[in-house]
């Protein structure tokens, strides 16, 4: 039906309406270049404050700043730089800009920046990636700046319609006030005046105890859209005349294709191409399930090198050899060798630490949808660099890269994988390959076997305690991959990576010898940032060590952590979580209390846990506790969710998760192989938040990851004496350790 | 051909007997609340109700839903009044929101089963993967939208 019409001649209106006419019986959804918001809210029903649309790259002669459109009815629309992967970043950042502008918070809409505007307004956006936690402390400041700067235009141009002093004016709830006269008129009577005015400094941005609506739980804006299925996703982009793609990658990852055999798919209605590309095939057919069962009858022969022969057993001797090779120094306080060779009256402990690879595996699978023309290349995807996806287009579409358009939708979870665009990679090679749109979709196969994964990792720990019960000296030495490297971006001839030492040398703990050691090592196995990353698995590491510590001397784990830190955010953290968990109070037996604390994305995160641990070994996690410091809370309610999502995500990564290799290739495929948590698994949590303020905001969307491992291996230890050292705990046998 | 009822019309598509309901209803009837998460009837996303019972449509073949009456996130209620709906809103259950129209649905068809539940039938019932981590806010809706429907209002 769409592919009668040919989308050459058509204006992009007209090519809304030729399709919506040519849909017949169908209901037919469109989502075009800059009209991307069209198809976001429904026909009928209540207009919902955040569609997944999409601003125009030319910006807009209304627009009061990049950031900023007011109507005439008063509403508002932020621009948000980054993308809504469930996180409430678009929420929050709209709550810091409304919370200077003093506009009615119940017309305050959302939309997303232009990556293409940001190309062509040189970086007007700054940053557009969502990854890092980043959302609201790296852009708090100047959106409330922003907000300050539209409210002082629009007061002004009302004071200039009154002929009167700004001073003379209040400004609440989108309504400017002559306070003298009472004359009233609102934002959106002076919208069109404001837009030519200029401040003369900037106004000066509120201080946190002045925020009124920042720091208050609110409902997030795309909920309503996230109830009656109408938040289109990446997915489920749909343009004129577009095909659909299934892909087969090569099992084992950097593996080529050596032969294609397509005579299963002779004869077989609808199907339109079968495209080979470097390390996969695809297959482009008029309904998505043609091509996807088409691409299952492929008969593929690949070149999968020496990764072929690659067992897990073999990466797993590898990372533990690793830890015997050379190590770059990551941090060095003192001299922890020296302490450690001459410990004098003090204990010596040593334990190896070992994390698997781990999937990200978000909900929606990975896809892209995109239309080339000669003078343009749209894309739709579920991304958290639009800018990467853009710079990808143009790079394998070989059109420039300002007239490449990235529409983002909703995305169904992305967890770090979607920050390096490997489908849109693909799907431009398949619509030039076909020449004519295309939308791929990755099965969740393909998503699972094909993911960059959370590394692997190991980790050696020796620590000396003295015999007052206060660590003497604690030597960690670290081998992983490098996620640059694996990535493509940096040598990192350094040796040094952030990630790969994150929380571990950077810890508070006040330990007077104190070395940290780095080997990156990089295999055929493809590895990336996931939620959390470093911390991931370097807090299951290091709070699971030091958890052993406190037992070698003797020391209640809580005071021995607390005997360590002079930081009152870290001391608040442990206090609040002590309390809460009930640390201490009498517990059955075959239950036990764990907790674990560490710094990540510029928050410090605490969690305790409470299990049952049966006879059989099996561990059941009853209640968990999370304590969090941000400093600063943009919006209570997303937080909570980020926390009990936190834990949730890595409740998955300590019962079941792992990724194994076979023979070169991942052996997991889909959810039952790749378990995520469900509903009975998932324990009480309670989230408090321990604010201290401050000059810097943390992050929310990661932090909350990295500790539930350890509280839970601690936990599992106060409960049995058995110590975890590797995960995920479904393939530990707790009766036999 | 295929007929069969979807949101309370009739509808009819022509494609191969073995294709999913649920690529029918995205590709061909372009209702994409219904999501493709596993296609194995592993996570839920694609939760439609068939007769009212709930259904996960990657697995469904079309022939075998031949001449039955299929409701989809779309077609629960008029304006998101669906009890369950209306609880999903007041708790802000959604993150990225991928996985709720499947969660949503699951617990509509719960709630007609069992209109009160404990948390026990809810952890055995709602199986549903969501990757977010949103299970904790969906037990306190699930337990609202039961307190709603108990007020009267019709699921």
């Amino acid at each position: 039906m769409n592919a009668a019409i040919s989308k050459e001649g058509l204006s992009r209106r007209q090519a809304i309406s030729a399709v919506l006419s040519a849909g017949g019986g169908l209901a037919v959804g469109v989502i075009l270049p800059t009209d991307a918001l069209a198809a976001t809210q429904p026909a009928s029903g209540q207009p919902k404050p955040m569609g997944a649309r999409i601003q125009s790259p030319e910006g807009s002669p209304e627009e009061l700043s990049a950031w900023l459109v007011i109507d005439p009815d008063s509403s508002v629309t932020v621009r948000i730089p980054h993308n809504e992967l469930g996180q409430g970043t678009a929420t929050a950042l709209a709550m810091i800009v409304a919370e200077e502008l003093h506009c009615d918070w119940s017309k305050v809409k959302c939309e997303y920046a232009s990556a293409t505007r940001n190309l062509r307004d040189k970086g007007v956006y700054r940053s557009m990636t969502t990854v890092g936690s980043q959302g609201v402390r790296t852009s708090w400041e100047f959106l409330q700046q922003a907000g300050a700067s539209a409210r002082g235009r629009l007061v002004e141009a009302a004071a200039r319609r009154w002929k009167c002093d700004v001073s003379e004016c209040s400004c609440e709830a989108g309504v400017i006030t002559h306070m003298a006269t009472k004359r009233k008129v609102s934002f959106g009577q002076v919208c069109k005046d404001a837009v030519s005015v200029k401040l003369d400094k900037e106004p000066k941005i509120k201080s946190p105890d002045q925020f009124r609506l920042v720091g208050k739980p609110t409902p997030r804006l795309d909920t309503p859209a996230k109830i009656d299925g109408s938040a289109k996703f990446g997915i489920d982009a749909r343009v004129p005349g577009m095909v659909y793609a299934a892909v087969i990658a090569c099992p084992v990852p950097g593996g080529k294709v050596k032969s294609i055999d397509d005579s299963a798919l002779q004869g077989r209605p609808g199907i339109i191409k079968v495209v080979r590309m470097d390390g996969a095939v695809a297959v482009a057919a008029d309904k998505f399930w043609r091509a996807k069962t088409a691409a299952d009858d492929l008969k593929i022969e690949w070149d999968v090198g020496a990764s072929g022969k690659v067992q897990q057993a073999d990466l797993d001797k590898t990372y533990r050899d690793e830890l015997h090779g050379k190590m770059v120094s990551a941090r060095n306080d003192g001299d922890a060798a020296k302490a450690l060779a001459n410990p004098g009256d003090a204990k010596l402990i040593e334990a190896l630490y070992e994390a698997p690879y781990q999937a990200h595996a978000p909900m929606e699978p990975l896809n892209s949808t995109v239309w080339i023309q000669p003078d343009r290349v749209d894309v739709w995807t579920s991304t958290q660099s639009p800018p990467a996806v853009l710079a990808t287009a143009a790079e394998v579409s070989g059109i420039s890269p300002d007239k490449v358009f990235v529409h983002v939708n909703f995305i169904g979870g992305g967890f770090g994988r979607r920050s390096n665009p490997d489908e849109t990679r693909q799907a431009v090679q398949i619509a030039k390959e076909i020449g004519r749109p295309v939308k791929l979709v990755w099965t969740r196969e393909q998503d699972m076997m094909h993911d960059r994964f959370r590394p692997q990792a190991a980790a050696l720990f020796k620590a000396s305690l003295r015999p007052d019960g206060k660590a003497e000296a604690f030597d960690v030495k670290l081998a992983v991959p490098s996620l640059m490297r694996s990535l493509g971006r940096d040598p990192v001839t350094s040796g040094l990576e952030g990630s790969a030492t994150e929380c571990i040398a950077g810890t508070a703990y006040k330990f007077p010898n104190l070395s940290v050691g780095l080997n990156l090592h990089n295999t055929h196995v493809p590895v990336s940032f996931c939620r959390g990353v470093g911390s991931s698995q370097n807090g299951f590491f290091i709070e699971s060590f030091v958890d052993e510590m406190a037992h070698a001397a003797g020391q209640d784990p809580y005071k021995f952590r607390r005997a360590h830190l002079d930081r009152a955010d870290w001391i608040g953290v442990l206090d609040m979580l002590a309390e809460k968990i009930g640390w201490g109070t009498p517990i059955e037996a075959g239950r036990g209390r764990g907790l674990a604390i560490m710094e990540c994305y510029g928050s410090v995160t605490g969690q305790a846990a409470e299990v049952t641990v049966s006879a059989a070994g099996k561990v059941k996690v009853d209640r968990m506790v999370v304590v969090m410091d941000c400093y600063h809370a943009a919006n209570p309610n997303t937080i909570h969710q980020q926390m009990e999502g936190g834990a949730l995500f890595g409740l998955t990564q300590t019962l079941f998760g792992q990724i194994t290799i076979k023979d070169g290739a991942v052996q997991q495929t889909n959810f039952h192989n790749y378990r995520p948590v469900r509903m009975a698994e998932t324990p009480v949590i309670e989230t408090y938040l321990h604010l201290t303020g401050g000059p810097k905001w943390g992050g929310i969307g990661e932090p909350g990851v990295g500790p539930t491992p350890p509280a839970i291996c601690n936990a599992v230890f106060a409960a049995t004496g058995k110590r975890v050292r590797r995960l995920p705990l479904a393939s530990v046998d707790l009766t036999k350790i | 051909m295929f007929v069969l009822t979807v949101n309370g019309k009739a509808r009819s598509v022509d494609t191969e007997a073995d294709t999913p309901l649920l690529w029918v209803l995205r590709d061909e009837f372009d209702l994409t609340g219904t999501k493709f998460g596993c296609g194995i009837a592993q996570c839920g996303a694609c939760t439609v109700h068939v007769d009212g019972i709930a259904v996960r449509s990657c697995s469904m073949p079309i022939e075998a839903v031949a001449g039955k009456s299929v409701t989809t996130i779309e077609g629960l209620s008029k304006n998101a009044s669906h009890p369950v709906q209306q609880a999903w809103l007041i708790e802000d259950v959604p993150q990225c929101g991928y996985c709720q129209s499947g969660q949503i649905m699951a617990a509509a068809a719960l709630l007609k089963k069992i209109p009160n539940p404990a948390d026990a039938d809810i952890d055995r019932i709602m199986n549903n993967i969501c990757r977010c981590g949103t299970y904790p806010r969906i037990k306190k809706a699930i337990h609202r939208a039961a307190g709603i429907m108990a007020k009267g209002v019709k699921a």
